[in-house]
Formats: structure tokens, sequence, C-alpha cells
């Protein structure tokens, strides 16, 4: 149906409109999402792939500050391990991979004792940490624009992760008639079409633990799932209340119509 | 409160309570032994869904503001905390966002029934009125609400509409100061609107308490538009109405989960899971869904007072509805002509939501320019809604006035229960 509509939508746009056809943003390119439909699922270890996509070229510059290291063990996310999860009287803050996560990085604190600025190794409890220390820094390290916080990005944009993972390799020559001074990139599906961002995956940039091929697309892919799951973290738990709910409401329903039957019987209306 | 009480207190408690505050009395005669017409059919559960709502946002509410932070610092991630880290926080906040949709689902079915079977007419007019006042008040407290995650949407939002107070003159500034509390929108103003967000949502459980007592004083309408005649008309509220209506609700809740568990961010847009940015503005500020057929006659005209003042007027024809209508027959059942006017002016109303989302000037048929009309093509949204807006208010300044002079209605049974005694049930 959709692609009727769009296959009408592009004929009348060549015979009615074709000086309308250089500013048009693309559309995001569809991804099957292991997370679309009721029934979807974030798969973990492509959020685990994710994540490394993240760590290792995104977190350069980009924030993640309502992220913090604790919930990569929560439950649905990418290093949950249900030998460290509330059934078993612990918490996302034992999972050893979380904790050899957060120590791996350096968290400015203050010293408890003499009150000195100091950097201290990280515990799960702490956020991811920024890659500027304020948004001056960052706007001044990428050309008077801060790189946005990513961590509600697969819900702050219309597309979602489909737009993120078709951004990601959506860059190209750019279009007819349009200008790119330095520091500028071409990329079809951002809205304009020039970019302040570098095209920032390439092929086997970042080496998957699984054995996956390193591809672009398979990156981008990933951590687009990735961010989905940073700004939907409950989304298995919320999917799953709401099967026990719906199932509740259908019977809760019948019980209620049967009632209603029952009640009206000698009622003729 | 209808007629005589026929409550009997049985214990020796209810005696005694009952010659000092009848509060059971009122609880019996209100929604036990409360005469309704037999022939309500389903269009007439959606007052015992609304009161459902209006519970269900104000339960929710109270738990979301004992977590949420109102400062301009602090909002939107006090929100995603909720979000994150509240314990089922999500499922709280996603009701209560949901839940002001649904709530504006039902109250829209809920007045369109009214409109349909002519349930604003004498002697109902009182009850009609507390139900407008009813629906200004969720407006105002939704867009409030709207407010209060302090996205982008939000911000921007607020700007445009406190912008629109100022087209009056003389007063608007003033006004929109206040509103403000300063000269821009800022922290001042969402404190206020956090404290009113708070507040009103309690002036409507008021209104509605007057609402139920002036329903229990003339009693409900129904399909027929006839008046109950004898008893033989009615049937008493418990069980009959109690159990169609929890069934509706159960039914409506099936609705209303499917949009919190599966898809609640549909709704919703995606511009608002950006932190407010007053100098970054958003490439198309739309109000949410409720409000877009109002915000299409606002755009519709090309003056900003005339064109608040149209989106105002748009609001007061339907207060004004009980002596806009000259109709005697108060069902369209047995209008015929009307009913037709009827429906389109409810698709006119629908294509007033779409043109309230879409830019002015994007062209209605894609492709196709025919020729500029005073400011803009006429195959265009702002020409859509432009015609649109002179039906909907041509609906109500001219269809109700001389329709109800001029037509013809069919003849009209003597009681409720004689249609369905003569075999007419359909509708």
């Amino acid at each position: 149906m959709l692609r009727k509509v769009t296959l009408l939508a592009a004929a009348l746009l060549l015979v009615g409109g074709p000086a309308l056809a250089n500013t048009k943003v693309r559309e995001p390119e569809p991804v099957a999402f292991s997370f679309e439909g009721p029934f979807g699922r974030y798969d973990q270890t492509q959020l685990q792939r994710g994540f490394k996509v993240y760590r290792e070229v995104c977190s350069a510059c980009h924030s993640m500050n309502l992220v913090a290291f604790r919930n990569l063990g929560d439950p649905g996310g990418p290093f949950f391990n249900p030998e460290y999860s509330a059934a078993k009287g612990l918490t996302s803050n034992d999972n050893p991979v979380v904790k050899a996560l957060a120590a791996d990085t350096q968290i400015a604190d203050l010293d408890s004792e003499t009150g000195d600025a100091v950097q201290r190794p990280g515990i799960p409890a702490d956020r991811f940490p920024a890659p500027f220390p304020n948004v001056i820094a960052a706007k001044a390290s990428n050309g008077g624009l801060a790189p946005p916080d990513l961590s509600l990005m697969a819900k702050a944009r219309e597309g979602g992760p489909e737009y993120i993972a078709s951004l990601l390799q959506g860059y190209g020559p750019p279009a007819h008639g349009v200008t790119l001074s330095p520091g500028q990139h071409y990329n079809a599906y951002f809205v304009g079409g020039v970019i302040g961002m570098a095209p920032p995956l390439a092929a086997d940039k970042v080496s998957f633990d699984d054995g996956t091929k390193s591809t672009v697309r398979q990156q981008a892919e990933d951590v687009a799932a990735f961010l989905m799951w940073t700004a939907d973290p409950h989304m298995e738990a919320r999917k799953q209340m709401g099967f026990s709910v719906l199932i509740f409401l259908v019977l809760f329903s019948g019980l209620l119509y049967a009632s209603y039957r029952r009640v009206w019987r000698n009622e003729s209306h | 409160m209808s007629g005589h009480s026929t409550y009997v207190p049985k214990t020796g408690f209810e005696r005694w309570l009952d010659s000092r505050l009848p509060i059971i009395r009122l609880a019996n005669d209100t929604i036990i032994t409360f005469p309704t017409p037999k022939n309500l059919n389903y269009w007439w559960t959606f007052g015992g869904i609304l009161s459902m709502m209006l519970g269900l946002q104000i339960v929710t509410g109270i738990i979301l503001a004992m977590h949420y932070v109102p400062h301009v610092d602090y909002a939107f991630n006090s929100v995603e905390r909720i979000m994150r880290d509240v314990n089922y926080g999500w499922l709280i906040r996603y009701m209560h966002a949901n839940g002001a949709s649904m709530f504006f689902v039902a109250v829209y079915i809920h007045i369109f029934r009214n409109l349909y079977y002519g349930s604003y007419k004498a002697p109902r007019e009182v009850l009609w009125i507390l139900g407008c006042v009813i629906y200004l008040l969720m407006m105002a407290t939704a867009f409030m609400g709207y407010v209060l995650p302090w996205g982008q949407m939000s911000f921007h939002g607020a700007v445009v509409i406190t912008n629109l107070l100022g087209a009056f003159p003389i007063v608007g500034d003033a006004i929109t100061t206040l509103l403000w509390g300063g000269f821009a929108v800022d922290e001042p103003t969402l404190k206020r609107f956090f404290s009113l967000h708070y507040l009103l949502p309690f002036m409507i459980a008021g209104v509605v308490v007057l609402h139920v007592w002036a329903l229990h004083v003339v009693g409900q309408n129904n399909p027929t538009g006839i008046e109950p005649k004898s008893k033989a008309d009615t049937l008493p509220f418990t069980p009959f109405a109690t159990v169609k209506d929890g069934f509706a609700m159960s039914l409506f809740l099936i609705l209303f989960a499917t949009f919190v568990f599966f898809m609640p961010d549909a709704l919703g847009h995606a511009d608002n899971y950006i932190p407010a940015n007053p100098l970054v503005t958003p490439s198309h500020i739309v109000p949410e869904w409720y409000f877009l057929p109002f915000y299409a006659i606002l755009r519709a005209v090309p003056d900003k007072l005339m064109g608040v003042i149209a989106m105002f007027g748009a609001i007061i024809c339907i207060f004004a509805l009980p002596w806009l209508d000259t109709s005697k027959v108060k069902s369209m059942r047995y209008r015929p002509q009307a009913k037709l006017y009827f429906f389109i002016f409810l698709v006119v109303c629908v294509i007033l939501g779409f043109c309230g989302a879409k830019l002015p000037d994007d062209q209605v048929i894609p492709g196709l320019t025919t020729f500029k009309l005073v400011d803009s093509d006429l195959n265009s949204f702002v020409w859509l809604s432009r015609i649109s807006t002179l039906y909907y208010f041509a609906y109500f300044l001219v269809v109700m006035p001389l329709l109800g002079l001029f037509e013809k209605p069919l003849p009209t049974p003597e009681t409720i229960s004689s249609p369905v005694l003569g075999g007419e049930h359909k509708d």
C-alpha cells in the first residue's frame, strides 16, 4: 500500500514538480530490526556489537549522558547475564563485564577527604563519561556545533533507528547544485543534505568479537540497534507486560459481556 | 436526585447517618436507582469512560509529580529518570501521556454523540455548557502538561500558543507577560504551568460533579430524543447501565493498552525527545493531534488577530449551539437532512485535523499546480483549511438555525418503547 502511494507520489512528482527534486530529503531505507513489531526483542549479540561501535567510534565526539554502565547489565541490555539478576539476589552492579567496562574509564570526581579534583576508575553506577568537559569545548572542537547527545537519538528523529542506519551509510558526492565548505560533507538522508559529521564508519574499522564480518552496513545497523536500546531500555519488559495486560483485558471483557447479556436478558431494547 | 428518592436505610447505622449526612442516599440515588432510558446504545458509554480516564490521569499524574522537577535545567532529565530508573516509571509516564490522547478520543466521541442526538437541547443547555467548560479546561490542562517535559516541541509549542494571546489589542501583551512570568517562555513559565497543570484537573473534577448533578436533574437523553414518559421506558442504573458501561470501559482499555505497551510514542513528536533549546526552532511546529483542527482554523485566516478570533469563535459556537439549533426534534434519526450535514461536518473536522498537521503551502494533491488565489496556490492545505473552516462555521451559524425552520423531519415515535415494539429497530 505504502509502496503504491510512494510510486504514485513519485509519478506525480515527475509530472508536476521537477524543481522540488533537489531539496527532497531521502527517506530512510527499511531495515528488518529484531525489535520491531509486538513480539520484537533486542538481539543481545547485536547490542554488544553496536556498543563496541559506539565505544570505539561514536563516543570520541558524542556524549551519552543518560546511560550508566550498570544499564548495560540490566534485563534486555547488551551484557545482561541471568547469573547477576534480581532472581539470584544480585544486580547488574555485580556483573563482571559491566564492572570491567566501568573500571576501564576515568571519571572526574572530588577526593572526599581533601576536596581536590581527582580522576578515579569508573564503577557500574557511573554514567558514561562525556568526551568533552562542557558544551563550549564540544563546540570548539567540532567547527562551532556541539555533537548531539546520543542517549535518546533513536527516539528523537523521525524514522528512528532506520534513519540512523541510513544516515551512517548515506555519505556520497554532493548532489547537483550543493556546494560544500571545508568541514562539511554531503549526506542524502540529512535535512538539507549538508552535515558536519565526517563519515564515521569504514569497513573493518571495528573488529567484532563474534566474528561477524565488519562491513559499514553491519556497523551502521548494529549501532542503530544499540541506540534504540539506549533510548528505550525497558522495551522488552513493556511488551511482555503488554501481553499479560491484553490477555487479561480480553478475558475480562468477555466476562463483562456475558454478564451484560445475562443482566439484560429479559429486557427488550 | 431525579424524582423521589427510594432509598430505605436498612441498618441502625444507616438510619443514624441518613438523618445527619444522607451520603449513602446520594450515592444510591446517583448510581443505583437512577432511571436510565432503556434504549441507550454504546455511544452513551463514553461518559463512564471519561470519568475513568480522568481518574487515571489524576492518579498517574500525582505519582509523576513525586519524581518530576519543574526547572528548566532538570525537567527534561527528570522525565528521563522516570522513564529509566523509577520502578515502572515508564509505565506511569506512558499511561499519562497516552491517557491524555485517549481522554480526547473519548471526549470527541462524547461531543459528536451529543451533536447527533441533540442532547444539548432544552432542558439540557446547562448540562451542555458545563460539558463545554470541562472541554475547555481539558484543553488548557493538556497544553500545559505537554510543556512540562521541556523538549523542543514543548518549548516552541508554548512560545507559539502563548504568543497568540498577544494578538488581542490592549490587553494582549499584559496577558502574555502574566502567563510567561517575564518577557519570554522561561523558568517562571514552566513553574506556573506545572502548578496550574496540577490544579486544573481538580477543577475539571469539580465541574464534572456539577455536570453529573445537572444530568441527574434532567435525566439522560436517548437515541430517539423522546423523553421517558413512564416507568416502562427506563431501567435502574445498576445493574443495567453499570454492566454495559463496564464492558465498554474494558474495550476502551484494550485500545488504551495497545498504545501504552506497543506504540507509546506513536501519538507524540520525535522532536520532544530533544531537550528544549530556545536558539534552535524546529522546522515544523505542530500541536498535539487533538488541537489540530483549531490550529488549522487559526492558520486559515491570513490576519493574526482575526485568526485567533476565528479559533476562539470556533469554540464559542459549540457553547452557543443550544440556541443556534432551531429544530424541535432532538435526534437526527428523524432529521435526514440534518444527518447529511452532520456527517459532512464530521468529515470536515477530520480534514481540518489533517490540514493542521501539514505545512500551509504543501500541496493536497502532490505535483498538481493550479493557479494562485490571493496568497497561495488553490491546491494547498491552506485553501483546503479555508474551505473547511467556512463549512465549520456555516454548520453552526447557517445550517443549524435555518434547517430547523425549513426541514421536514420524519414522524417521531410517541414513546421510547413504541419504536421497539413496532419493530423499527434500525438506526
